[in-house]
């Protein structure tokens, strides 16, 4: 009895908090502002920005400054804080500025002797480039923490939180890359586990919508491009000799070599290119589905009552799906990319066994 | 299309701390653990292995504490039928050795019977011939002559009718 007032009382709050947004919204409607530019806030979250926006209230912006460095055309390092930007009243500080429109939208620019927009040398830690170094060490410290306890306690099993560690570890060690590889995976194991581990955490960080999490970093061409730069190497460069043979001269009547060849030597682009492009779309469209959906409810802020409140309502409940959703694809992709440049290694350490025909 | 062209300073972190994660992660991180994993994986299968053979080890003790048991009570058994038969031995032995105590000691008492009888029954003849002496002389009131002759034929007499007699 007691329980089902307890359920009673949790369901209607959230309820209540389900609405929570429509009250402030309804207030504003009257004052017509202007449209909520939907595509500018989506592509702005799964952009890169030389700051963290945390969030706006009112007129300021609450954002976190990040370093920017940059070389400029004369040949010298120049290294502040992208807030310099907002505190000079032209947005220009040493000659650099971030550019509106144009070419380089968004990025860094400075002008050369003609006058031109041209781009510095730009290695600045951006949003997305500083969440990959704080996930990495929080990576590091998690990864180290569970290895040290083994180290510590020999012949002991793990409980809790270390526990799952290794079972996780130990079931893409075994189940994915030791199917996948085969004879001779120990060599594999701990780059691929590092991938693992290092898209699937970054991937659970760009689910939270706070601060240290919410960057979108494997929704970003360049750091599934690295990764994928990464499994070709692992894949060609321990290659045996009958992969090469099988690309270079295949085992097809002569006529046919021509066309294989060329097609065998694409294959070996397409399989990194594939990993890449997959992991990015699917990060990337998650991101962008959640924010849209939530940008649902700031849109029929202005089509009356109504309409925003029980738009507000599924927008939430799709939300809480779509982010259920991601939580398995988090896992779905980090798993997919993982076993695939396994079997991709697995292919390419073939051992010659034709003459069994 | 700016969401498709890698940035190259994002390229360049990403690279960066990628390696740095996969160097520190690779050398000090999953290899530790697997190894680990792997250990104690050996060390689990070595004690069920230990604690099998201490198992068929404790089986046979017992097996032989049981053979053992058995035996002794066989053995129980035997030395109780053996004391029993050296019991019904020395009974049977301390029987017929008492028999023939008894029996050398009855021989003994019936030859003594004897003797004393036959002496008795000499003592009665010599009293009788007395008598007999006497009682012919009280008869014929002279005093007969008890010389050798005279006594050896109431001997005579004597014998004669106690023959007849038996």
């Amino acid at each position: 009895m007691k329980n089902l007032v307890y359920k009673i009382r949790r369901y209607t709050w959230l309820l209540l908090l389900m609405f929570l947004p429509v009250l402030p919204a309804s207030a504003n409607e009257s004052e017509g502002k202007g449209e909520v530019d939907v595509k500018s806030i989506v592509f702005g979250h799964i952009g890169d920005s030389y700051e963290w926006h945390i969030t706006t209230w009112g007129e300021t912006h609450i954002s976190i400054p990040l370093p920017v460095i940059v070389m400029g055309q004369d040949g010298t390092w120049h290294m502040f804080f992208s807030s310099e930007f907002h505190h000079s009243p032209t947005g220009e500080y040493e000659g650099f500025y971030v550019a509106k429109g144009g070419q380089f939208d968004g990025k860094i620019v400075e002008k050369n002797a003609a006058g031109a927009e041209v781009r510095p040398l730009d290695l600045s830690i951006t949003k997305t480039a500083f969440a990959i170094i704080l996930n990495s060490i929080l990576l590091c410290v998690i990864i180290l923490g569970v290895s040290r306890w083994s180290k510590r306690n020999p012949n002991q099993a793990p409980k809790g939180f270390v526990g799952t560690m290794e079972m996780f570890i130990m079931d893409i060690n075994d189940n994915v890359i030791k199917a996948c590889i085969g004879k001779g995976y120990e060599r594999y194991s701990p780059y691929l586990l590092t991938v693992f581990f290092f898209i699937f955490f970054n991937n659970l960080m760009g689910l939270i919508p706070i601060f240290p999490g919410g960057a979108n970093v494997t929704g970003n061409i360049a750091i599934t491009l690295t990764l994928a730069c990464c499994t070709l190497l692992a894949v060609n460069l321990f290659a045996t000799k009958e992969y090469w043979k099988e690309i270079f001269w295949p085992d097809v009547p002569l006529a046919l070599k021509p066309i294989m060849i060329p097609i065998e030597i694409v294959g070996i682009l397409t399989k990194p290119f594939a990993l890449m492009i997959r992991l990015f779309a699917n990060i990337m469209a998650g991101h962008s589905v959640i924010l849209s959906l939530v940008c649902l409810v700031f849109i029929t802020a202005t089509m009356g009552q109504v309409l925003n409140g029980s738009m507000t309502v599924l927008s939430v409940f799709f939300g809480i799906f779509m982010n259920i959703l991601e939580l398995l694809v988090a896992y779905i992709q980090a798993y997919v990319f993982t076993m695939l440049s396994s079997v991709f290694i697995g292919l390419s350490l073939v051992e010659h066994h034709h003459e069994a025909k | 299309m700016s969401l498709l062209q890698p940035e190259f300073g994002l390229l360049f972190w990403m690279l960066l701390s990628f390696a740095v994660v996969f160097i520190i992660l690779a050398k000090f991180g999953f290899p530790v653990i697997t190894k680990m994993v792997e250990e104690r994986k050996q060390f689990i299968d070595k004690s069920l292995e230990a604690a099998k053979t201490a198992n068929e080890q404790l089986a046979g003790i017992k097996a032989d504490g049981e053979a053992m048991l058995a035996e002794a009570r066989e053995e129980q058994v035997r030395i109780l039928n053996e004391a029993a038969a050296i019991r019904e031995k020395i009974l049977s032995e301390a029987k017929v050795s008492a028999q023939i105590e008894a029996k050398k000691q009855l021989d003994e008492v019936r030859l003594q019977i004897q003797a004393e009888k036959e002496e008795a029954i000499r003592d009665v003849r010599r009293q009788i011939a007395v008598l007999s002496v006497d009682i012919a002389e009280k008869v014929i009131r002279t005093n007969l002559t008890k010389d050798k002759a005279q006594m050896e034929m109431i001997d005579r007499l004597l014998d004669e009718l106690t023959v007849s007699k038996s």
